[in-house]
């Protein structure tokens, strides 16, 4: 059969630092410059030049649902809006050969003073659908956003959940042959996703052609039957998703650990530096966790002076972005107890098995002084997966609600029957 | 590694997407296909401009009508300049309508694609549609403001003549010129933001430049051609000529069309060209 999609050696190259806003006279010199460039790679130093996506070819069957997984930076975005057709490639070329419908964010052009009703047609407009399609669906819409209502109040009064619920109905309803989604799935609450999740298959199995791109490896799984595997640029693995998430694991593994800050500087804290984050789970640095065995987060920091009450802390939060705990090294020490001279420390805090769900997660790095100050803090600053080993019965857990899955001793003996 | 793709003839599908500019094309086929999503970008244009205003459209005549009494008061009684036989807040007036078009429909434009990031960044659609909505939303203010006109001329007995069947002409010419030059505007804004702190003072230097407040016939004969080579002259004589049955001066009516129509290729040419990198600099 003819792809639907096909795209032969894209390659997509940004400038930074300049941030794009460079001078006309600027402009000019890199023009000329451009063949060369193009030879010498755009080595990192040598200009502020990165590929964001480097020789990428591949073909996608009608009716395929395929998955594209990477870390952030890998290039998946800047897939998605050269398929978008929002920015152009610097070399290499796509063909398409359907109408294509993206949803890169949930609510593009909602207009807080405008109504549902009004948002619905401007929304849908703005998507790519014609006035008579949501005439047509406009019903069907605001029924699957559960805001009938509502419909002729500024969308300002509206929750931001029925916000949300809202924009996803219109996106859900728009109908290209070829449907492209990021991580839009991640939005509302538990009832909600799922009703997205239902929406989504049900747009696959209508036999047309979804590009999934997602942090949530489950999703990747339910969804799509192959999945690209994207790392700087260029794609990795392109197969069977089981197969391709389980490669992803085991590389993300090799690749990203430890992280280090030394090889380049950070605008840190004048008084903290800090010098690498590593997970460590049986001996080893690694970033995919097996969530039956406990696991090390280590730091290791240099106080450049002498930072009497200063308490380090780490913010987990999932791949959702929910914040599932926080702790600090005050948690079992006393302040005056801790060791805060100049000098270079190594602090380590150790997770118990069997407690976070599947999926990504990003930790946050920092240190302050209670009630204080905020000393410094790197943003998600280790990024690590959690997979589960072994057998599927206990795997059942991370299917809950919630936002953890811990694994909890129940204890059940027969009550004594009360006295008469 | 590649070679499942290489043995396949590379015959380009629906829709190509590589790193060349559209060239000369202009892209009306697909303009003409998102027709709809102008139509709702003015819709929601026309809707928001008095949203949480107390006066709501009743702006779309006080802006001119304010400038008329100022005009006058400064203009004609202090500075006694002659208004064509005209009673000169209806000669004002006349100038201002178009005018105040002009400048806020330039205005709007120019600041449209900054104030649209989001949308250039996610969504893909003909990107000239963005500055095109506020200049078709201010053709409802012109429309508004044009109202204001029946009262004055019944005031000041000026009775109409044939001649106003030119009328549609010059909104026509305006909003061709101010489409022209917001496009460009918008798009230089987008990468050099001085456009924005630049654009009070062209508006107000193109103001003194064209005969708003002043009537063509005051300028030196020596110097009207210059006068004349601004498009806006032609067109704000010819609305005053059409309303107040003058004769017209075609010199300058078919210079305001030749040089519309010259912004105009010109920048649709020039939008064409640097669109494809709106998103990566926005």
């Amino acid at each position: 059969m003819k792809p639907i999609i096909r795209a032969k050696n894209l390659s997509k190259r940004y400038r930074i630092g300049s941030g794009g806003h460079a001078s006309l006279r600027d402009a000019v010199a890199a023009t000329v410059r451009a063949p060369l460039r193009r030879l010498s790679n755009g080595k990192k130093g040598a200009d502020n030049i990165i590929w964001a996506l480097k020789d990428v070819s591949f073909e996608i069957a009608p009716g395929e649902v395929v998955g594209i997984i990477g870390r952030n930076g890998a290039g998946k975005s800047t897939l998605l809006k050269i398929l978008s057709r929002i920015t152009k490639p610097t070399a290499g070329w796509v063909s398409l050969n359907g109408r294509v419908g993206s949803l890169l964010e949930v609510g593009t052009g909602f207009h807080s003073e405008l109504t549902g009703r009004e948002n619905i047609f401007l929304n849908g407009a703005i998507l790519g659908m014609s006035k008579r399609e949501i005439d047509n669906k406009f019903d069907e819409i605001v029924a699957f956003a559960e805001t009938e209502q509502f419909l002729d109040t500024p969308v300002k009064h509206y929750s931001s959940g029925m916000t949300v619920r809202l924009a996803f109905a219109v996106a859900a309803h728009l109908e290209p042959e070829i449907l492209i989604i990021d991580e839009v799935l991640a939005v509302g609450d538990i009832a909600f996703q799922k009703k997205c999740l239902g929406k989504m298959n049900e747009v696959a199995q209508a036999g047309r052609t979804v590009l999934f791109v997602s942090h949530d490896l489950s999703a990747v799984n339910a969804l799509c039957a192959r999945t690209l595997l994207l790392h700087e640029g260029a794609i990795v693995v392109d197969g069977p998703t089981r197969e391709v998430t389980a490669h992803y694991l085991d590389t993300t593994n090799k690749l990203y650990s430890p992280i280090t800050w030394t090889d380049f500087p950070r605008e840190q804290s004048v008084e903290i530096q800090l010098l690498a984050a590593t997970i460590r789970q049986r001996g080893e640095n690694t970033t995919a966790v097996d969530c039956r065995q406990p696991f090390t987060i280590s730091l290791t920091y240099e106080n450049l002076k002498s930072l009497p009450g200063s308490r380090f802390f780490i913010l987990v939060r999932n791949g959702k972005g929910d914040l599932v705990f926080g702790t600090s090294d005050y948690d079992v020490m006393s302040p005056e107890s801790m060791d805060r001279r100049r000098g270079r420390f190594q602090s380590e805090v150790t997770l118990p098995a069997n407690l976070l769900k599947t999926g990504p997660y990003y930790a946050t790095i920092g240190a302050d002084i209670k009630n204080e100050r905020v000393i410094f803090a790197e943003n998600d600053a280790i990024q690590f997966e959690v997979y589960e080993s072994g057998d599927d019965t206990l795997a059942e857990r991370h299917k809950r609600v919630g936002v953890i899955a811990p694994l909890l001793s129940w204890q059940t003996s027969e009550a004594s029957k009360p006295q008469s | 590694m590649n070679s499942a793709l290489e043995v396949q003839t590379e015959s380009p599908g629906e829709i190509l997407i590589n790193s060349e500019g559209p060239g000369f094309r202009l892209g009306l086929a697909e303009l003409w296909r998102y027709r709809e999503l102008l139509y709702f970008l003015t819709l929601r244009d026309v809707k928001l401009r008095y949203k949480q205003t107390l006066l709501g459209a009743a702006w779309a005549i006080l802006q001119p009508l304010c400038a008329m009494l100022l005009f006058t008061l400064v203009f004609s009684r202090l500075a006694r300049l002659p208004s064509d036989n005209i009673p000169y807040p209806l000669f004002a007036y006349a100038g201002l309508v178009p005018w105040t078009f002009f400048s806020n429909a330039i205005t709007n434009a120019a600041n449209s694609l900054v104030g649209s990031t989001s949308l250039v960044t996610k969504v893909y659609f003909p990107r000239l549609i963005i500055p095109a909505a506020p200049v078709l939303a201010g053709l409802v203010d012109l429309g508004i403001a044009l109202l204001l006109l029946v009262p004055l001329l019944i005031y000041y007995r000026i009775t109409l003549t044939w001649q106003l069947l030119f009328l549609p002409l010059f909104i026509c010419l305006a909003t061709l010129l101010a489409f022209g030059v917001g496009m460009l505007l918008a798009a230089l804004n987008v990468k050099y933001r001085d456009i924005r702190y630049a654009l009070p003072f062209l508006v107000q230097l193109w103001l003194f430049a064209s005969p708003v407040i002043y009537p063509l016939s005051l300028t030196p004969p020596k110097w009207k051609w210059i006068f004349t080579l601004n498009p806006m002259t032609g067109i704000i004589e010819g609305t005053r000529s059409s309303l107040f049955g003058l004769p017209f001066d075609w010199t300058a009516i078919g210079v305001s069309l030749v040089v519309a129509l010259f912004v105009i290729a010109l920048a649709a040419f020039f939008f064409r060209r640097v669109e494809d990198g709106f998103a990566d600099v926005i």
